[in-house]
């Protein structure tokens, strides 16, 4: 069969996606009255104008990078896993009591064991799904669904009842000691004479997530187990000959999803707020989704699609502060990202190809 | 707990349970032709929102409902053009409507209305009536049947009549009907279905239809019959509670009621009591709110009886070459 050349598929069929997905937003901006030219220069110089916009980009662009990075590895093993949301909640409490109940002499040791702590957290509430759709066949879509809501349930009864320190009023876990404090960029660059806003909350957590998206490619495409989680999700009937076994790889491809969705507390819980807070995910484990398929399950186009991504949510934050455009507007460009991005892609894919096909005939003649 | 509290309770189930009823009914004639429906969520959203912003704009709820009903047809076909025509993948494309209702409200009713995405109180001919059912107040009287009959079941609005009504309808539809017959054929074996001579395409078009004016009616009822106005978020997940009690039910119209009546009455007793003291352990808020995902996940993990979804769904049919 005769296919269209490789960059088309990887470049430009996810660009001409993506241009579909914003022209249509500007439409939505035009729609309620406002001028999406000013829009995009307001978002541009909001989150990339000055070091605080882009300590505010990064920052939210980390938190994709986890998410991201969670989603895609399960999309890999073809197993959608909308939890996320859920499982990043969970690794906030994770992160949370091993800071709060672990004495730590200096932060380079705390962020270890919170990142264990978040990682099992986020894995182990990942476990039951991967383990119901492996054994007993029942969705893993829907079986995550419904634990993003135990989740949101769960913290909710943790942070009002228990965690909550007495006589204080709102639902949050007592402040992290100081020692547990991460490094922001403004602290880490300062002796490098290089001045970073004090207030961004972008802290070494960046590090850590784009070492993780080194460590995702090895893994995926370096190592056995990657290859036999991309062999199971190509063909899970096929892989099962080759010796695959679909409970271990459905339970690895889980596990792994869950702990790098949870890993992303030490950004927002550990890094940003320094206590456990309601809400703490604020829907960066959905974002996943749209990060993971605009980045087309690949580490390096997760990390650019997490920071666009990054990039809209601090500008769209910009655009509600000094224009009527509610913050919301990032929530319609996500849904129309993952749409066509994601559903409806054979809708631009059958034409271009087409015109590939028709192309390369009409040379060969 | 005395018997009016209970009546009080039923009361309130049953008004809680209309919108699952409704969403879960669509959901059953989208899964049955073979199209999972993540997006009830965003439909019912979407739905309530416009109900209300139009009813609130020209001061009929009528209008209101055929622009709620339009809408979320809209958006049902949206998924179908996602899911059946261009063969993609359906739980995506769920989400991503999702994501589109949730953002889209907000945007539209701060520009229309500039009221923090929420839309004005809807008073009088906005709103639906409660009606009441024939010698209501005649029969509040007798003991026992009285409360029963004035209380819990009239007194209602409309839709919750509509909904009611709706499930033997979907069961007669389904199953004693030539439609049925062949929309459940294609959530089954399409490709037999096909080389019957029948379209595909036109039926689980068909079955999206009839999914979109279902949840729109569901969130219409949200915003003009059990609320007054619309609110940011208002649907709260109960699109992902129908799923859930469509899954209860084992994709079966007469269960169905059953399970969104046990979902409402959950919800009921969560919002009537914080904190269920049962003598042995006090029950949370939280957990009663959790209540129903715990049970779906135990149901799906085949504890309780196997449900087992419409053998093709999910996937897109693709005619033979």
């Amino acid at each position: 069969m005769e296919k269209m050349p490789k960059w088309a598929d990887i470049a430009l069929i996810p660009l001409l996606n993506l241009t579909l997905a914003f022209g249509i937003s500007m439409l939505v901006i035009l729609a309620i009255g406002q001028d999406p030219i000013e829009a995009v220069k307001l978002m541009v110089s909001g989150a990339l104008g000055s070091t605080y916009g882009w300590g505010y980009t990064l920052y939210y662009a980390t938190n994709f990078i986890f998410t991201g990075l969670a989603v895609s590895i399960a999309f890999k093993a073809a197993l959608f896993n909308i939890g996320g949301e859920g499982q990043a909640a969970l690794g906030g409490l994770g992160v949370a009591l091993v800071c709060l109940y672990i004495p730590f002499p200096h932060w380079s040791v705390a962020i270890i064991f919170a990142m264990l702590g978040g990682a099992v957290f986020g894995a182990a509430w990942a476990a039951i799904p991967a383990y119901l759709q492996a054994k007993r066949g029942s969705h893993v879509v829907i079986t995550t669904i419904m634990f993003n809501f135990i989740a949101a349930s769960l913290l909710n009864y943790l942070l009002v009842n228990v965690l909550r320190p007495k006589g204080a009023m709102d639902p949050a876990s007592a402040k992290f000691p100081e020692t547990t404090n991460l490094p922001t960029f403004h602290e880490m660059l300062e002796p490098l004479g290089i001045a970073f806003s004090k207030s961004a909350p972008v802290n070494i957590s960046l590090l850590i997530a784009l070492l993780a998206c080194v460590l995702v490619y090895i893994l995926m495409w370096r190592t056995r187990i990657g290859y036999e989680i991309r062999a199971f999700g190509e063909s899970p009937s096929a892989s099962v000959y080759a010796g695959i076994s679909p409970l271990k790889i459905t339970m690895i491809a889980m596990l792994l999803s869950g702990g790098l969705a949870g890993m992303m507390s030490i950004n927002n819980t550990m890094g940003e707020s320094e206590r456990l807070i309601i809400n703490s995910i604020e829907g960066a484990g959905f974002i996943g989704i749209a990060v993971a398929l605009m980045g087309r399950n690949h580490p390096f186009g997760v990390l650019l699609a997490a920071l666009l991504f990054g990039f809209l949510y601090q500008g769209g934050g910009e655009l509600a502060l000094w224009m009527s455009i509610p913050r919301e507007l990032v929530l319609v460009i996500q849904g129309l990202v993952i749409l066509f991005t994601g559903a409806l892609d054979n809708m631009i894919r059958i034409p271009v190809e087409r015109m590939f096909i028709r192309a390369a005939k009409r040379k060969e003649a | 707990m005395d018997f009016l509290t209970i009546v009080q309770i039923s009361d309130s189930a049953l008004r809680l349970a209309t919108p699952l009823l409704l969403a879960c009914l669509a959901g059953l004639f989208s899964e049955r032709a073979g199209i999972f429906d993540i997006g009830l969520e965003g439909k019912i959203l979407v739905s309530a929102f416009f109900s209300a912003a139009v009813a609130a704009s020209t001061g009929s709820v009528w209008i209101g409902l055929c622009a709620g009903i339009a809408v979320s047809v809209a958006f049902s076909m949206v998924h179908g053009l996602a899911s059946i025509t261009f063969q993609g993948n359906q739980l995506i494309s769920g989400v991503a409507l999702n994501f589109l209702a949730s953002g889209l409200t907000v945007l539209v009713g701060e520009a229309w209305f500039s009221l923090g995405g929420r839309t004005p109180s809807l008073a009088g001919e906005a709103r639906f009536p409660n009606l009441e059912l024939p010698f209501a107040s005649a029969v509040a009287d007798i003991p026992v049947l009285g409360p029963i009959y004035s209380d819990l079941l009239s007194g209602h609005t409309i839709l919750v009549y509509v909904a009611l009504l709706l499930v033997p309808v979907s069961w007669f539809v389904l199953y004693r009907t030539r439609f049925g017959l062949r929309l459940r054929a294609v959530g089954e074996n399409p490709a037999a279905v096909d080389t019957a001579g029948i379209s595909v395409i036109r039926l689980r078009y068909t079955s999206m239809v009839i999914a979109g004016v279902l949840c729109g009616l569901a969130g219409i009822y949200l915003a003009t019959g059990l609320g007054s106005a619309f609110g940011k978020e208002m649907s709260a997940g109960r699109g992902y509670i129908a799923l859930a009690a469509l899954i209860f039910a084992k994709w079966k119209p007469v269960p169905a009621l059953g399970a969104t009546l046990l979902f409402g009455l959950l919800q009921a007793i969560a919002i009537r009591y914080p904190k269920l003291d049962l003598g042995i352990i006090t029950l949370p808020a939280q957990f009663m709110e959790a209540l129903p995902y715990i049970l779906t996940v135990i149901i799906l993990a085949g504890f309780i009886g196997k449900a087992i979804p419409p053998k093709a769904g999910g996937e897109p049919y693709v005619k033979e070459r």
